[in-house]
């Protein structure tokens, strides 16, 4: 009987285990009141910074207006053209087999498949190709037969016609409108035929080759009302949208100076492009390449490296320069700047090129008080980032967007002295498909934003921004309402003109201005 | 299993700490909405780098594993702290400090985004932490110091 009272004993609960079994307690409320506290700081600094700011963030991908199959031209089937061709859902089967063949080793190239294949289908056929080279044209045409995104074997549909002329192409009612992807020194001629036809055209960049051409282009294409899209594609990159919306709320104050760069360092990026073997005097109508150039005589290195010569190409200004000058035009409506003074030279590829392998070009904005400065070289890959610096904060632009705060700066000089805002440090960042501009608070994201790292995605799904230009200027042509895409004939003549302005300056080693009431560069 | 005072008190001191450790940073986590291991799993190294990559490149893997790590890491914390099946919440709390390693190892050679705090050849803090949950698992304390002892049925199931 005691024994048994014993063991009842040992199973009831005592004093000492109710305290041994409870004493863990407190420190969950200690935690707890941790928890709350970060909670609040954090929202603290989240409402304060964000309160006052409204971004606005594209969300998804705008639908394709619906209508009649669009029965497309191309002219100009190389490198670009076939990476249009491809933007519009139209690759050769023999790609398509080596995209699957790398990615048997490399899954980069499975998720480019997949992604290419998932690409919207924009409603669209190539009826009709033009390149002076056999192989391109040739290449243009498997392409564009390819319907159903399929490799060697697969099923293909009509294959475009190849015209030998760009003037019968655009002549042919089997054409709605064209693409022109020809070197820099045809791209008017191209579009003026076009628009006097009544095509609709998407150019690539830059606009023009000479100044004189510039006014023609923009004065036909806005009589005759097609649909005109110059290819800067960064017109499509959410951060620079994202951009434009912080700047007009005043976020980095008043801009005095903006800097942006081209860095590259390889052959390729220096545009020492590779010679097709089948390439000869048989194979390239050499005579229609030249067109309004001077003459020259027949040059394989001068057909494949054309951007290496003021004979075909606009250089460093006209070519890659105005990447920049549209991402900044389309963020702060700049314009054509009141002076621009261009210096550089031909120091690393010394091969036989007239176009500067370094440039450098300052441009005063005097209405604006601000000076743009480019800086560039074919030789040194280390890229200096394009930076809009305020009085308040300076805004860093790549895929993402990142706004950091100067430490003598009016507008967040409350801000500051609380330390909610540290000098130097992010305050706002965006990366694309994130939906939202944070306010950064946590010591990581702050590391990360500081980084940049890359998110290509818009709503999870990567999304070429060519193909979206390419599908703005579509939806317009479709829409038949007068409306022009975000990289109009107004946007490409201010692009032109700014970038002659560089080449004027560097050619003859004085300052260009822009007599605006005349429209004249002197 | 008997231990000594001394013994006893410093397993509760390690569980405890550990748990604060999972309770802090799960709650954060839940208690941000923006919050996501994104940028973490896409700086990831290593052999098991294309795996944390592809669950940060969908939408739907990375919005089930940031739901669970916030969770578990709460619940774990909790557990430990709370002394209730701290034996489970060790091994768990093992399984996904594993899964920290393998997204950042310590392999001489790779160099990540988010800077470390020390030096570390293969064992790193990530790696001490989760043998030191094993020294939990192996020495049950929640029977002396927890909710456990006041359980009547004394089964290993609740340790």
């Amino acid at each position: 009987m005691a024994q048994e009272n014993q063991e009842n004993n040992s199973k009831k609960i005592s004093r000492r285990d109710i305290l041994a079994g409870l004493a863990a307690l407190p420190i969950v409320g200690v935690i707890g009141y941790g928890l709350l506290r970060n909670k609040a700081e954090a929202e603290k600094r989240n409402s304060s910074l964000l309160s006052d700011i409204k971004p606005e963030i594209q969300s998804g991908i705008p639908p394709l207006i619906e209508g009649k199959t669009l029965k497309i031209g191309i002219i100009g089937t190389g490198g670009r053209g076939g990476y249009l061709m491809k933007a519009m859902g139209f690759v050769n089967p023999d790609k398509i087999d080596e995209y699957t063949e790398k990615g048997k080793t490399d899954k980069y190239w499975v998720q480019y498949l997949e992604d290419f294949r998932a690409q919207d289908n924009l409603n669209i056929k190539i009826t009709a190709i033009c390149d002076v080279f056999d192989k391109n044209a040739e290449k243009a045409i498997t392409a564009g037969a390819n319907v159903h995104r399929n490799g060697k074997g697969g099923n293909m549909d009509d294959a475009p016609k190849r015209f030998t002329t760009y003037k019968e192409l655009i002549a042919s009612p089997d054409v709605d409108a064209v693409v022109i992807a020809t070197p820099d020194h045809w791209h008017v001629p191209i579009a003026l035929e076009a628009a006097r036809n009544g095509k609709h055209v998407y150019c690539e960049k830059p606009l023009s080759w000479s100044v004189a051409e510039t006014y023609e282009i923009r004065k036909t294409v806005k009589e005759t009302g097609i649909v005109f899209q110059l290819g800067h594609q960064g017109r499509q990159t959410e951060s620079y949208n994202v951009a434009r919306s912080l700047i007009k709320q005043d976020v980095i104050g008043k801009i005095s100076l903006i800097e942006v760069c081209t860095n590259r360092n390889d052959p390729n990026g220096a545009w020492v492009y590779e010679i097709a073997k089948e390439a000869n005097e048989k194979t390239i109508d050499w005579k229609q390449f030249i067109g309004q150039a001077p003459w020259h005589d027949f040059s394989l290195e001068r057909f494949f490296r054309w951007r290496c010569w003021w004979d075909y190409s606009t250089g460093l200004s006209g070519d890659l320069f105005t990447h920049e000058f549209d991402a900044l035009n389309q963020i702060l409506n700049l314009g054509i700047p009141n002076s621009a003074m261009a210096s550089g030279g031909i120091y690393f590829f010394k091969d036989g090129r007239t176009v500067p392998d370094v440039l450098n070009m300052a441009m005063e904005y005097a209405d604006r008080d601000l000076t743009l400065l480019y800086s560039a070289t074919l030789a040194s890959e280390k890229n200096r980032g394009k930076v809009i610096m305020g009085h308040d904060a300076y805004l860093e632009l790549s895929d993402t967007l990142i706004v950091s705060v100067d430490p003598q700066s009016t507008r967040y000089k409350e801000k500051l002295k609380q330390g909610i805002v540290e000098p130097f440090k992010p305050i706002y960042s965006y990366v694309p498909g994130q939906g939202a501009v944070d306010a950064i608070t946590s010591p990581t994201e702050k590391y990360f934003a500081g980084r940049g790292l890359l998110y290509t995605y818009r709503d999870g799904k990567a999304v070429d921004t060519t193909h979206l230009h390419l599908r703005e200027w579509i939806n317009c042509i479709r829409a038949g309402n007068g409306a022009q895409p975000s990289c109009n004939i107004d946007q490409a003549f201010e692009e032109a003109m700014t970038a002659h302005m560089g080449t004027i300056s560097y050619k003859e080693g004085r300052r260009t201005y822009w007599d605006k009431e005349k429209e004249v560069i002197v | 299993m008997r231990y000594t005072k001394l013994q006893s008190v410093v397993l509760v001191i390690l569980r405890i700490t550990i748990g604060w450790h999972f309770l802090y940073e799960g709650g954060v986590k839940i208690l941000n909405p923006h919050w996501t291991a994104k940028s973490y799993l896409l700086d990831s190294g290593g052999f098991m780098k294309g795996f944390f990559e592809f669950i940060a490149g969908s939408q739907t893997l990375l919005a089930i594993s940031d739901t669970a790590n916030a969770w578990g890491l709460a619940f774990i914390g909790l557990s430990l702290i709370v002394g209730l099946f701290t034996r489970f919440s060790s091994l768990a709390a093992m399984f996904l400090l594993l899964l920290y390693y393998l997204s950042h190892p310590a392999f001489p050679g790779i160099q990540y985004l988010f800077p470390s705090d020390g030096s570390y050849f293969l064992i790193n803090k990530t790696l001490i932490e989760l043998f030191a949950l094993l020294v939990l698992y192996a020495f049950p304390t929640s029977n002396m110091f927890g909710l456990h002892r006041l359980m009547k049925n004394n089964n290993s199931f609740l340790a």
